[in-house]
């Protein structure tokens, strides 16, 4: 690993002022290293971070990486990580002027990575800094505690990683820095909650009550007087509430840092680094893998647009095409997040630039209108930079993915089914509606159970999990490793609630769909269609002293 | 860098300190051109957390998962259309297997990088009943023996043969005029007349093999119980390869509701599963074969069947008559039945029937039967395989 030659250094900075003229932004110091493929299989376990912390499992990775390399070898053009300064690798030899195209699409990346508020808690740390000072407490931890003790505690913290309050953190940060913590004052839980909803009073005395608390709003006190001595339980009741709601929901790692009785006995203090360095290391990955089609369409948004402007790579218009092609094209059956996300960003520009995101635009009925639509906005490269700014694949997806945009790309879901004749795996267009397809998309977007601690349950020395359930059942082969390790950690009993299915129940509903009659048998009489659904049951596993036993909750 | 050796050695310190053994022995294969395909060794592993379960094939329906596409058409038309198993319809009539140039197994290249499987392996085991059946083309092992004849000097004097040099030198000195009264105290012994046995490497000649892998990749085979199953054979072809120096000859047959021959490893490891069961398809063609090539003259014969157990001929008349036939010629059948997690222990159809026909028992020498559960590590899958060479 050794950092680009000069030469390349000049194109990469040349790159940086044209990519900045467009509006792009991003720190000033970057870092190219060249790489090997072999660097590449030994760097991509540890997440590209060459010096995140050493782990058996990173080392099982990268033999069984060197075997698949052996077999099937790869060439990656480049890889960005998301430090300070950005670190960026490449394949020794490449062409200048496909140094050009990769290096605006890397530039784009890093544009993404300190832009895009997702990324929020990742701006003021760098990760490069801070896996090394983690890595050497964990090399240090391995040579007091011994190294297998310590690998538990990792495998046990990675067990959970996964289910970090990400989106928690993320919303205290972005609160914090837009406005100050709104507090649930007396008055407000006095009219809003305990009046309305647990005294349930007439409207009547509702009223009153509101007379004399503006008769006493020069003195507050006066008024909850008579209060305290008719309700004695009200200040217990709204000092409750307050607390709870100013109590910090905390993930489960947190949770087990804080709560657990094992980790509290001082032999045990150091596992407790341990697992907030795994915490903190999947925290920071977590808006990544959020953002790859975003990401991903991004940068090749940029690259494209970058590079056919760049004057330098004159006489290299095909072979740019054709390494392109191979990047960005939309797959006959199969989702690239590079095509999708590019075409996504341009639809937006396209659609912005005509002002279809106006009321006028979404009353129009009439196809034809819609498509010759245009108030001549021309702002759309500057509303996708507010794009790239404040969305995640989900929401990016979830408002942008519009009829006109499966039409205009000829888009749509594929279906795959067993022809058992001709032993064959048929692909068929399932559907060319922009919901299915946009559902059908969300879908395949990172997303981790929801499982938090039940405190009132968490009593006697067991943990309480609780799955929220969201149509989708836990791995069952992985639950009982989880869960030992968990239970290691917390040191006594440990429960999971959850659903499993058992079996399929007929269910009924109406056949046509009035305003949509494609969407079921058009023309027929509306007769209820009876398909079977799956039942689910909610079970709770239960792992003591490192055995598994479920029962069901009733 | 820390070496697969080491990792593995820590995998069993996990086991003292309670914990389950996590890394596992996968097998990549190399696809080569001209079946030269390469097995590699890797270790795999998997970090378990809670995640969801992700929609798989539904055999019910017959659906897959859906993903994204582009280009022409409508909703419903077909757009594409890929083989469940690639290069179907390949591998038939490939039976006139005259032996001219090298066997099956020279094709393939074995090799792992980091661990040698099969020499490992070969230390426990070895093929049962071997039997004599003509050298045609042997397996060869070296042993050393005192069996070369040196004379004037060596390790050990052979008296037999020494008297009868003697006998001779003096037959042709004419010092014994009457064979009837013969006088050893007169013979004249000459230095070369001692003969004597000297170390010697000696090629053994073995008796020859054949082995028969059958697989059921029918629809019910999906996920794991695949997975161990072809572990299973992996390991056995391998070590087979090894110890056998590729001698062995190997035939592959992959069956649903019927069976057929592929004609490498590599496709008899990586066919997918789809279809639904008849086990005894798979016997048939294996006592077909060995009829039409008159296989049982010179060969031993071994056959290892891997199943999920299910299979739609209930009772297995049909699998017990051709088991039965194949009685008469086989050395041994090694049965592997992989239990999916849904069926209670005991509970599969293949292993009912076998268990109930009493074929087990009656030939209890030349059939073994193995049952794993689907979540097997490779410590019980190289038990099964002892279990079924025993």
């Amino acid at each position: 690993m050794e950092l680009v030659s000069q030469h390349v250094k000049k194109i990469m900075e040349e790159c940086k002022v044209r990519a900045r003229d467009e509006g792009l932004k991003f720190d000033d110091e970057t870092l190219e290293y060249i790489v090997t493929n072999r660097d590449m299989i030994e760097l991509s376990p540890k997440v590209m971070i060459p010096t995140l912390y050493d782990y058996w499992v990173h080392d099982v990775r990268v033999l069984s990486g060197k075997g698949m390399y052996e077999a099937y070898p790869s060439n990656p053009y480049e890889t960005v990580i998301n430090t300070r300064p950005a670190i960026s690798y490449y394949n020794d030899n490449n062409p200048d002027w496909l140094n050009v195209m990769i290096f605006y699409h890397v530039l784009a990346h890093i544009d993404f990575f300190q832009n895009n508020l997702f990324f929020v808690n990742t701006w003021d740390v760098d990760l490069a800094g801070q896996a090394l000072a983690d890595k050497r407490l964990i090399a240090q931890l391995r040579s007091e505690k011994g190294r297998r003790w310590v690998d538990y505690i990792i495998e046990f913290s990675r067990g959970m990683d996964n289910l970090v309050g990400y989106h928690k953190a993320l919303d205290s940060m972005l609160r914090f820095r837009n406005q100050p913590v709104a507090r649930l004052s007396r008055q407000d839980y006095y009219f809003d909650v305990f009046l309305q909803k647990i005294k349930k009073v007439s409207h009547n005395t509702y009223l009153k009550e509101i007379e004399r608390f503006n008769q006493c709003k020069d003195n507050i006190a006066t008024f909850f007087e008579p209060i305290l001595s008719q309700y004695p339980e009200f200040e217990q009741m709204y000092k409750k509430v307050r607390k709870d709601k100013e109590k910090p929901v905390r993930d489960i790692m947190e949770y087990i840092i804080r709560h657990s009785p094992f980790l509290r006995a001082h032999e045990n203090q150091w596992m407790k680094c341990v697992i907030q360095i795994v915490r903190d290391t999947s925290l920071y990955f977590q808006p990544q893998i959020r953002t790859k089609i975003m990401n991903e369409g991004w940068a090749s948004y940029w690259h494209d647009y970058l590079f056919m402007k760049d004057e330098r790579i004159r006489g290299h218009e095909v072979d740019y095409a054709k390494v392109n092609a191979t990047v960005t094209a939309l797959p006959k059956v199969g989702l690239n997040p590079y095509a999708l996300g590019l075409r996504l960003f341009e639809h937006i520009e396209d659609m912005q630039n005509r002002g279809c995101y106006s009321f006028d635009y979404f009353r129009l009925k009439d196809e034809k209108n819609r498509q010759h639509f245009d108030k001549g906005n021309k702002n759309g490269h500057d509303f996708i930079f507010k794009v790239r700014e404040s969305m995640n694949d989900f929401t990016f997806i979830n408002k942008f993915v519009d009829q006109e945009f499966i039409d205009h790309y000829k888009l749509f879901v594929t279906g795959k089914r067993l022809n058992s004749e001709r032993m064959t795996w048929q692909y068929y267009i399932k559907s060319k509606k922009a919901h299915d397809y946009k559902n059908m998309v969300i879908d395949t977007l990172y997303h981790p159970p929801v499982i938090y601690v039940n405190e009132e349950k968490t009593q006697g020395g067991l943990l309480y999990l609780v799955h929220k359930f969201e149509n989708k059942p836990l791995k069952a082969d992985y639950i009982e490793n989880t869960m030992m390790g968990i239970e290691f950690l917390w040191g006594g009993p440990v429960y999971l609630e959850t659903s499993i299915p058992v079996g399929t129940e007929k269910e009924t509903r109406p056949a046509i769909h009035f305003l949509d009659p494609s969407a079921g048998g058009s023309g027929t009489t509306a007769t209820p269609v009876t398909r079977e659904k799956i039942k689910w049951q909610r079970v709770c596993y239960i792992m003591d002293k490192r055995k598994l036993n479920r029962r069901e909750v009733a | 860098m820390v070496t697969l050796d080491e990792l593995l050695e820590r995998d069993r310190q996990r086991e003292e300190d309670g914990f389950k053994r996590k890394i596992r022995i996968g097998r990549i294969v190399k696809p080569g051109t001209g079946g030269k395909e390469k097995i590699i060794v890797v270790p795999t592993t998997v970090e378990e957390k809670f995640v969801h379960e992700e929609p798989s094939f539904d055999p019910k329906t017959g659906e897959g998962e859906p993903s994204s596409g582009t280009g022409e058409g409508e909703e419903g038309d077909v757009i594409g259309e890929q083989p469940v198993r690639p290069d179907q319809g390949e591998g038939e009539g490939e039976g006139a297997g005259e032996g001219e140039g090298e066997g099956q197994g020279s094709k393939h290249e074995f090799e792992s990088s980091a661990y040698e499987l099969g020499k490992v392996l070969s230390q426990d085991f070895q093929l049962p009943n071997l039997q004599d059946k003509g050298k045609r083309r042997a397996l060869a092992r070296y042993t050393y023996d005192l069996t070369d004849k040196h004379r004037g000097m060596g390790q050990i004097l052979d008296k037999k043969a020494t008297l009868k040099q003697i006998v001779q030198t003096n037959i042709a000195l004419g010092r014994i005029p009457d064979v009837d009264d013969i006088d050893p105290g007169r013979f004249i012994v000459s230095p070369r007349d001692l003969v004597y046995r000297i170390l010697s490497r000696e090629k053994e000649y073995e008796s020859q093999a054949m082995v028969f892998f059958l697989r059921d990749y029918s629809g019910s085979m999906g996920g794991k119980v695949t997975e161990a199953v072809v572990s299973q054979h992996v390991m056995l072809y391998s070590w087979l390869v090894y110890q056998y120096e590729r001698q062995v000859e190997t035939r592959f047959i992959l069956h649903d509701t019927q069976a057929k021959e592929v004609e490498d490893f590599y496709k008899y490891h990586s066919y997918k599963v789809a279809g639904g069961t008849k086990v005894y398809t798979a016997f048939e063609l294996v006592n077909q074969i060995v009829e039409k090539e008159s296989l049982d003259r010179d060969y031993n014969i071994y056959v290892f069947h891997g199943t999920d157990g299910d299979d739609w001929d209930k009772d297995g008349v049909n699998t017990i008559k051709q088991i039965e036939k194949m009685m008469r010629y086989a050395a041994r059948i090694g049965i592997s039945i992989v239990e999916h997690s849904y069926v209670g222990t005991g509970q599969t159809e293949v292993e009912k029937y076998l268990r109930k026909s009493g074929i087990l028992e009656k030939h209890k020498n030349h059939i073994k039967l193995d049952v794993m559960h689907e979540n097997v590590d490779d410590t019980r899958i190289i038990q099964g395989i002892k279990n079924l060479i025993s």
